[in-house]
C-alpha cells in the first residue's frame, strides 16, 4: 500500500567520491537519512509517542479506569492563563465544571466556572500507580489542584463513564504502538523465513511460496481478520487476545518483504563473492547467514517499517467493530468504539481525538519507511 | 492474447480452489458449532436433549461426518450455486447474500472510478508542477489520506454533513425512497448519493495510486525523447498526453489489481458506519454466530469478486501492453 509515497530526496553531493570512500556503509545511510528531513521529524514524533506511552502511568493524570463521576461526557478543557478579568498567572490553570441539566433535552451541559482554578502542577503527587506492575509511584507529569487538594484535568474531555480520554489515548496508545512492533516482528521474521526459503532453495519450494504470495495478496484482508478474531475464544484474558490479534494481523502482512527478500537472495547467488565464498568450502548456513543475510538485512528490516500502519490501522478497524483487543485494556480502536452513530458524535465529538492520534502516528511511519528504506538501500549508494 | 487468457484463467481457478480451503478452515475454527449452540440454549431454557436428537440434529448439518468430506461437500454445492442455509435468519444463503453483494460491487466500482478520476489529473498535476506549493499541498493530502482509517473517515464525513448541512448521509437512499419499489427516480437517488461511500472508500487507494502515476511519470518526463519533442516546439500539452502519459498509465492498471483487496475490505467497514445494506454488517452477524454457510458463503463471495476483478485488471493491461502476453 504505501509505495513510493514519497520519492527519493533529490541528491546533494557534496563530498567528493573519496571522501565518501572511507566512509562504512552505516555513516553513508545516517548521511542520507539526514538529508530526508520530513523522515527525521517523523522518526523524532515516533519516539516521543513510544516514550510517553512506554511511560503511560506517569505521564497520565489518571488510569484508565478513574471515573470523574461530576464529569460524565464533559468537553475538553482550555488550559489558560489569563483569568476572566484578566489576571496573568505564570502556572497555566483550568477551570473546573458546572454540571447544568437542559430542560428540554435533559442533556448535561458543562459550563467553565471562573470561580473553580485548578492550577496545573508538574511532577506533583496524585493517584497511585505500579509503573509495569512493578514500580509503585504517585508521581505524575501533570496534575490540576488547587491549595485545598481538589480539582481535575480533562483536556481531552471525558467519554460516558466520566473517564479521562487524554490519559485513556496514552493508555491506548501503548497497545496500538506496540502491536505494530510486535506485529514487525513477526512480519520480519515469516518475511525472511519464506523468502529466504524461495529464494536460496528455487525449484518448487519457490514455485510454492509463489503461489501462496499471490493467493494471500488477492484476499481481501479485513473479512479474514474479522474472521480469524471473531474465532477468538470468550474466555481468553485480554492479554492473550492482544498477542492473538497481534498473530492475526502478520498472517496476512509478510508477503511484500517475503517477495523484497526472495528477489536478493535470487540476485545474490551469483554474485562473485557467494561463490568465492562457496568455492573455498562454507558451509550453507555460513554462506546464508555470514556473507549473503548481512548484505540486504537492514534495507529489509528498514522495510518492514512500512509494514506497521497496516497492523496499526488493522487493529483499530478491528477494535472499532468491537472483535479486537478488549476491554479492560484498551487500544485507540477500542476508545473510538462507542462513536459507532453522528449522534454520538455530535453529543461529544472529542471521543474522536484517539483517531488523530492513530493519523499521527501512520502517517509518521509511512514517512519513516520512506526515508529508512531510501537511505538503507546498498545499491543507492552516495545517494545516488 | 487467447492463449494467455486461458493460461490466466487456470491460474485464478487455482488460486480459488487455494482460497476455498483457507475459507473453510477459517470459517471451522471457533470451537464449538452451530449444534452445541443450539444445545447451549436448549439447556438455558430447562431442556435435555436425548442424544439420539444430537446425532439426529449433527446428521442435518452434516457435522457427524469427517472435515474433508464436509469440505468437499461445501464446495460441490457452492460451485453448483447452493451456498447452504443460514440458522439465524432460517433462509436459505442464496436468498440473502446477491443483493447485498450486488451493493458492495456498486460501490467498489465507484471507489474504483472516484480513485482515477481524483487521482489522474492530481497526479499528473503534481508530476509536472514538481516542487510547486500545488504539488506539496497534494502530497499533504495524500498522506493524510493514507493514515486515516476507513472508518473514521466514513464518521467525519458523516458528522461534518449532519452538523453543517443538516443531512443524514446513512443509507444508500433519501428517506423517502427506501422502501419504494424499484424506479427511475429512485435510480437517480441511488446514484446522487453513491459518490459519498465511493469517495470514502477510495480515499487511501486515491493516495497510492497517485504518487504511483507521480513517479512514473516524472522518471518519463526526464527522458530525451520528452527533451526532443520540447526542443522540437510540440505543444506542452501534447508533449505529456501523447507518450509519456500513456506509459506511466501502464503500471497504474496493474496495482488497480491490488487496490482491489484494500477496496473491497474498506467497503466492509465503511458500510458498516455508513449503514449501507452491503454485506460489511450482516458478515459480522454471521461471524459471532458461527453461522457458518452464511459467513462462509460472504468471505468466498467477497474473495471471488477480488480475483476477478485482479483477472479483469490483468487481461486490461495484457490488451494494453502486448510484452506481458509472450512472457
Amino acid at each position: 500500500m504505501s509505495e513510493a509515497v514519497l520519492e527519493r530526496p533529490q541528491p546533494i553531493t557534496t563530498e567528493t567520491q573519496e571522501e565518501l570512500n572511507f566512509l562504512t556503509p552505516r555513516q553513508l545511510a545516517w548521511r542520507r537519512f539526514k538529508r530526508h528531513k520530513l523522515a527525521l521529524i517523523s522518526g523524532i514524533v515516533l519516539i516521543v509517542m513510544y516514550l510517553v506511552t512506554g511511560f503511560a502511568e506517569f505521564f497520565a493524570p489518571y488510569a484508565t479506569t478513574s471515573r470523574n463521576v461530576g464529569a460524565i461526557n464533559a468537553p475538553p478543557m482550555n488550559v489558560r492563563f489569563f483569568e476572566h478579568d484578566g489576571t496573568f498567572h505564570l502556572r497555566p490553570f483550568v477551570y473546573g465544571y458546572d454540571l447544568h441539566i437542559n430542560e428540554e433535552t435533559w442533556a448535561r451541559e458543562y459550563t467553565e466556572n471562573p470561580e473553580k482554578i485548578y492550577p496545573i502542577r508538574f511532577f506533583a503527587r496524585g493517584e497511585t500507580y505500579e509503573l509495569w506492575n512493578l514500580i509503585e509511584g504517585d508521581i505524575h507529569f501533570f496534575i490540576a489542584e488547587n491549595d485545598e487538594g481538589e480539582g481535575y484535568i480533562h483536556f481531552l474531555g471525558t467519554d460516558q463513564l466520566g473517564r479521562d480520554v487524554y490519559s485513556r489515548v496514552i493508555y491506548g496508545g501503548r497497545i496500538s504502538l506496540s502491536i505494530g512492533m510486535l506485529g514487525i516482528g513477526l512480519t520480519l521474521f515469516l518475511g525472511v523465513l519464506f523468502g529466504g526459503f524461495a529464494g536460496y532453495l528455487g525449484g518448487w519450494v519457490d514455485r510454492i511460496v509463489q503461489r501462496m504470495i499471490e493467493v494471500l495478496q488477492s484476499l481481501p484482508t479485513l473479512p479474514l481478520w474479522m474472521a480469524l478474531t471473531a474465532a477468538l475464544p470468550a474466555h481468553w484474558s485480554s492479554l492473550r487476545i492482544y498477542f492473538g490479534v497481534t498473530i492475526i494481523l502478520s498472517l496476512f502482512g509478510w508477503t511484500a518483504l517475503a517477495r523484497q527478500v526472495r528477489g536478493r537472495f535470487l540476485a545474490l547467488r551469483n554474485e562473485d563473492f557467494v561463490i568465492a565464498a562457496r568455492l573455498i568450502g562454507s558451509g550453507q548456513n555460513r554462506i546464508i547467514f555470514k556473507h549473503m543475510m548481512p548484505s540486504f538485512l537492514s534495507h529489509t528490516i528498514t522495510t518492514a517499517t512500512l509494514a506497521v500502519p497496516g497492523v496499526i490501522l488493522g487493529e483499530t478497524a478491528l477494535s472499532f467493530l468491537g472483535i479486537g483487543i478488549r476491554p479492560p485494556i484498551v487500544s485507540w480502536g477500542v476508545l473510538m468504539e462507542q462513536a459507532q452513530n453522528y449522534q454520538v458524535i455530535s453529543m461529544t465529538p472529542w471521543i474522536l481525538y484517539p483517531g488523530l492520534f492513530v493519523v499521527i502516528a501512520v502517517m509518521a511511519f509511512n514517512i519513516l519507511g520512506d526515508g529508512l528504506r531510501d537511505a538503507a538501500d546498498p545499491y543507492n549508494i552516495g545517494g545516488q | 492474447m487467447l492463449h494467455y487468457v486461458i493460461k490466466r484463467m487456470g491460474t485464478m481457478v487455482l488460486t480459488l480452489a487455494f482460497i476455498s480451503v483457507i475459507v473453510f478452515v477459517v470459517i471451522q475454527l471457533p470451537p464449538g458449532d452451530i449444534v452445541t449452540s443450539t444445545l447451549e440454549r436448549m439447556e438455558a431454557s430447562g431442556m435435555q436433549a436425548s442424544d439420539e436428537y444430537v446425532q439426529n440434529l449433527r446428521a442435518r448439518y452434516n457435522l457427524d461426518k469427517p472435515l474433508y468430506l464436509q469440505y468437499l461437500n461445501w464446495i460441490f454445492n457452492f460451485v453448483q450455486g447452493d451456498l447452504g442455509y443460514s440458522y439465524i435468519y432460517s433462509k436459505p444463503v442464496n436468498e440473502l447474500v446477491w443483493e447485498r453483494l450486488g451493493y458492495t460491487l456498486l460501490i467498489t466500482i465507484s471507489a474504483v472510478i472516484f480513485t482515477w478520476v481524483v487521482a489522474v489529473p492530481f497526479g499528473i498535476y503534481s508530476a509536472v508542477r514538481q516542487y510547486s506549493i500545488g504539488d506539496y499541498f497534494v502530497t499533504v493530502v495524500a498522506l493524510v489520506g493514507l493514515a486515516t482509517p476507513n472508518f473514521l473517515l466514513a464518521l467525519l464525513v458523516m458528522f461534518f454533513a449532519w452538523e453543517w448541512f443538516g443531512i443524514s448521509i446513512g443509507g444508500l437512499y433519501s428517506m423517502e425512497f427506501r422502501d419504494q419499489p424499484f424506479s427511475i427516480p429512485k435510480l437517480f437517488d441511488l446514484l446522487s448519493r453513491l459518490w459519498i461511500p465511493g469517495s470514502v472508500v477510495g480515499m487511501g487507494g486515491t493516495a497510492v495510486t497517485m504518487r504511483i502515476l507521480r513517479a512514473n511519470l516524472l522518471d518519463e518526463l526526464n527522458k530525451p525523447y520528452v527533451v526532443t519533442a520540447r526542443a522540437k516546439g510540440v505543444k506542452p500539452i501534447k508533449l505529456i498526453f501523447k507518450y509519456p502519459l500513456r506509459i506511466a498509465i501502464n503500471p497504474f492498471i496493474s496495482t488497480l489489481g491490488l487496490l482491489l483487496p484494500t477496496l473491497i475490505s474498506g467497503e466492509a467497514i465503511v458500510s458498516m458506519v455508513l449503514n449501507l445494506p452491503t454485506t460489511g454488517r450482516m458478515l459480522l452477524q454471521a461471524l459471532l454466530a458461527q453461522d457458518m454457510y452464511l459467513a462462509g458463503s460472504f468471505l468466498m463471495l467477497l474473495a471471488i469478486l477480488t480475483v476477478v476483478g485482479m483477472l479483469i485488471s490483468d487481461l486490461i493491461l495484457a490488451w494494453s501492453d502486448p510484452r506481458i502476453r509472450y512472457e
